[in-house]
C-alpha cells in the first residue's frame, strides 16, 4: 500500500465540501510574447533568440513536423477576448477555467520555446531560468493556486543541478520537470544525478509528454499525419517508464517520486504484466532489480489522466481504472488545449464518492504535499 | 410547445451564429447558406460551447490522397475534441447511434406574418418590414 492511499481525510476533504474542488495537474500557461522573458533573460540570449528563434532538433524552423488540429493546439473557445494566444491571459484563465471548475490548485506545465528541445545547452538553460523565473512573476504571484515547476534540460546535468538548486532555496516549486524526450532514455546514468537531487530535495519529477527530441516520435519511424503522431505519446512514455524502472532508476533511489503527464493511462497494464513476465525470464540480465518492475511502478510512479480513454463500455473504463491502481491516478486537464478534459464530464464510469476524491485531488495532494 | 422570436434574420450573418437563452435553455442559432439551424449550445461529449464550434464541409475520401467536399458549412466541428455534427438534426458524425445534439424546429417568418400569430418575442419589437427567425421549443 502506497502513502496516498493511507493519508487519512482531513475534515475540510469530507465529500460534501469536496465534490468538486480539485488539483488540476496540467494546465499550460503561455508566453504573451517572448518580450515577457527580457527581464529575466540576459542580453546576450535575448539577441540570441531574436536572430536565430528557438528550435526542435527537427528539420523544420518555427514550426512542429505535423499539421495540428486547431491553431495552437488550442480549444476554440479559448482565445482571450482582449487578444494574445490561448493561456496566456490570467484573468480569463480564471474566468474560464479556475473559477467555474473550482480548482483548488493548478500546476502550470509550460511548452513554450520548446523549452526541452534546445541542442544548444547554454541558451536552454538561459531559457529555461527565465521561463522558472516568469512562472512564478506572472502566475504564481499573481495567483496562488498555480504552482510552478523547475524546468530543466537533462542532457546539460551540471547546468540542471545549478537550476534546480536556485530554485529550489525559494521554496515556491512543486516539482523538477525534465524533457520526455532527451538524448538518451530516461533511465541512462548520465541523469542520473538529476535524480539524486529531486530525491534529496524530495521534489517529485514531472515528465509531460510532447514534444520533438530529435528520434522518430515512435519506434517505427516517422508518421505521416497528426493522428498518427499523437498516438505516439503514449509509446514514448511506455518506453520512459520501461528504461526508468529497468535501468534501476527507483531501486537506486528509492524516494524519488515520478510524475508521467499527458501521456494518459490505457497503455500502462499491460506494459505492467509485460515487464514482469519479462523480468521473471530475464532476471539474471539485470541483477540490480531486487524487485518486480511492477511493484516499482505501484510506488514510484503517478500517472495524469489526460488524454482519458473512452472505451464504448463504461466498465472497462472501471477495470482499466483499477488495474493501474486509483491511487496512481492525478486528474488533468490539458488546459487550454484541443484534448482538454472536463472534470464533470471526462470519467464516463461510476466512481464512489471516495475514489473521486483520490483521483481529482487527495492524490495529488500527498504527492505534491499541498 | 412555443414558438420564440429570437433574432431578426440580418442579425445573424452567413456562417456566423447567435446564443439566445429560450425558456431557460442556452441554444444557438447558426445561419448557414441562407438557412438557419437551432441547437442545444453544449456538445454532448463534455458539454463545450458549441457556438465556438467550427461551420465545417463534409469531408470524404473515396481513396488516400483523393478529398471531396460537400455539405460545405453545414457540419459542426466541436471546438474541443472535434467531434462533427450534422446541423440539420445535431446527428453525430462519429458516433450517430449514442451521440446527437438535441435541435429545435427553426422557422424565418416575415413581420406582417408573424403579427397575427401568438408568437414569444423575446427582446424585439415585431417590425412587418423585417424577417424574424423563430425557434420552437
Ligand atoms: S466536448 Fe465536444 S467533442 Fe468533446
Amino acid at each position: 500500500m502506497s502513502e496516498v492511499i493511507d493519508r487519512p481525510l482531513r475534515d475540510d476533504e469530507k465529500p460534501a465540501a469536496s465534490r468538486l474542488r480539485i488539483v488540476d495537474c496540467d494546465v499550460h500557461p503561455s508566453l504573451r510574447s517572448t518580450d515577457d522573458l527580457n527581464e529575466f533573460l540576459p542580453k546576450r540570449w535575448q539577441q540570441h533568440l531574436r536572430e536565430y528563434g528557438s528550435h526542435l532538433r527537427t528539420p523544420y524552423l518555427f514550426t512542429t513536423p505535423y499539421p495540428r488540429s486547431s491553431p495552437l493546439i488550442a480549444r476554440r473557445d479559448a482565445w482571450p477576448p482582449t487578444g494574445g494566444v490561448p493561456g496566456s491571459d490570467l484573468a480569463f484563465m480564471q474566468k474560464q477555467h479556475l473559477d467555474p471548475l473550482d480548482v483548488e490548485f493548478g500546476i502550470l506545465q509550460v511548452l513554450d520555446l520548446f523549452i526541452f528541445s534546445q541542442q544548444n545547452l547554454e541558451f536552454g538553460a538561459a531559457i529555461q531560468r527565465a521561463i522558472n523565473d516568469w512562472q512564478l512573476a506572472f502566475w504564481s504571484h499573481r495567483d496562488p493556486r498555480l504552482k510552478a515547476s523547475i524546468l530543466v534540460g537533462q542532457d546539460g546535468v551540471d547546468l540542471a543541478i545549478a537550476e534546480i538548486d536556485r530554485c529550489a532555496k525559494t521554496g515556491e516549486y512543486i516539482q523538477i520537470n525534465v524533457s520526455p524526450r532527451a538524448n538518451e532514455p530516461l533511465g541512462r546514468r548520465r541523469y542520473w544525478p538529476i535524480y539524486e537531487r529531486a530525491q534529496e530535495l524530495d521534489l517529485p519529477l514531472g515528465i509531460h509528454v510532447g514534444g520533438y527530441g530529435g528520434h522518430a516520435p515512435t519506434g517505427g519511424g516517422w508518421p505521416s499525419y497528426y493522428v498518427e503522431e499523437h498516438q505516439s505519446n503514449a509509446h514514448t512514455i511506455a518506453a520512459q517508464l520501461a528504461s526508468l524502472v529497468i535501468e534501476g532508476v527507483p531501486e537506486r533511489f528509492p524516494k524519488l517520486k515520478i510524475v508521467f503527464i499527458e501521456g494518459g493511462f490505457g497503455w500502462i497494464p499491460s506494459a505492467v504484466w509485460r515487464m514482469d513476465q519479462h523480468f521473471e525470464r530475464f532476471r539474471s540480465e539485470v541483477p540490480h532489480l531486487k524487485r518486480k518492475p511492477s511493484e516499482y511502478v505501484r510506488e514510484h510512479f503517478w500517472f495524469t489522466t489526460q488524454p482519458i480513454d473512452e472505451p464504448d463500455e463504461a466498465r472497462h473504463l472501471r477495470s482499466l481504472i483499477e488495474w493501474v491502481g486509483i491511487d496512481r491516478l492525478l486528474f488533468s486537464s490539458d488546459y487550454p488545449h484541443w484534448d482538454f478534459d472536463d472534470p464533470r464530464f471526462a470519467f464516463k464510469t461510476p466512481l464512489t464518492e471516495a475514489e473521486r476524491r483520490k483521483i481529482f485531488s487527495t492524490n495529488a495532494r500527498a504527492v505534491y504535499k499541498f | 410547445m412555443a414558438r420564440h422570436i429570437v433574432a431578426r434574420t440580418s442579425e445573424i450573418p452567413p456562417g456566423g451564429n447567435k446564443v439566445v437563452d429560450v425558456a431557460g435553455r442556452d441554444i444557438v442559432v447558426f445561419h448557414v447558406n441562407g438557412e438557419f439551424f437551432a441547437l442545444l449550445n453544449r456538445c454532448p461529449h463534455e458539454g463545450a460551447p458549441l457556438e465556438k464550434a467550427a461551420c465545417v464541409a463534409r469531408l470524404t475520401s473515396p481513396e488516400p490522397g483523393v478529398y471531396e467536399r460537400s455539405r460545405v458549412g453545414e457540419m459542426l466541428r466541436c471546438p474541443w475534441h472535434g467531434w462533427e455534427f450534422d446541423m440539420r438534426n445535431g446527428q453525430s458524425w462519429f458516433d450517430p447511434k449514442r451521440f446527437k445534439i438535441r435541435s429545435y424546429p427553426v422557422a424565418v417568418e416575415r413581420g406582417d406574418e408573424l403579427q397575427k400569430g401568438p408568437y414569444v418575442a423575446e427582446t424585439f419589437p415585431v417590425h412587418v418590414e423585417d424577417s424574424y427567425v423563430i425557434v420552437e421549443v
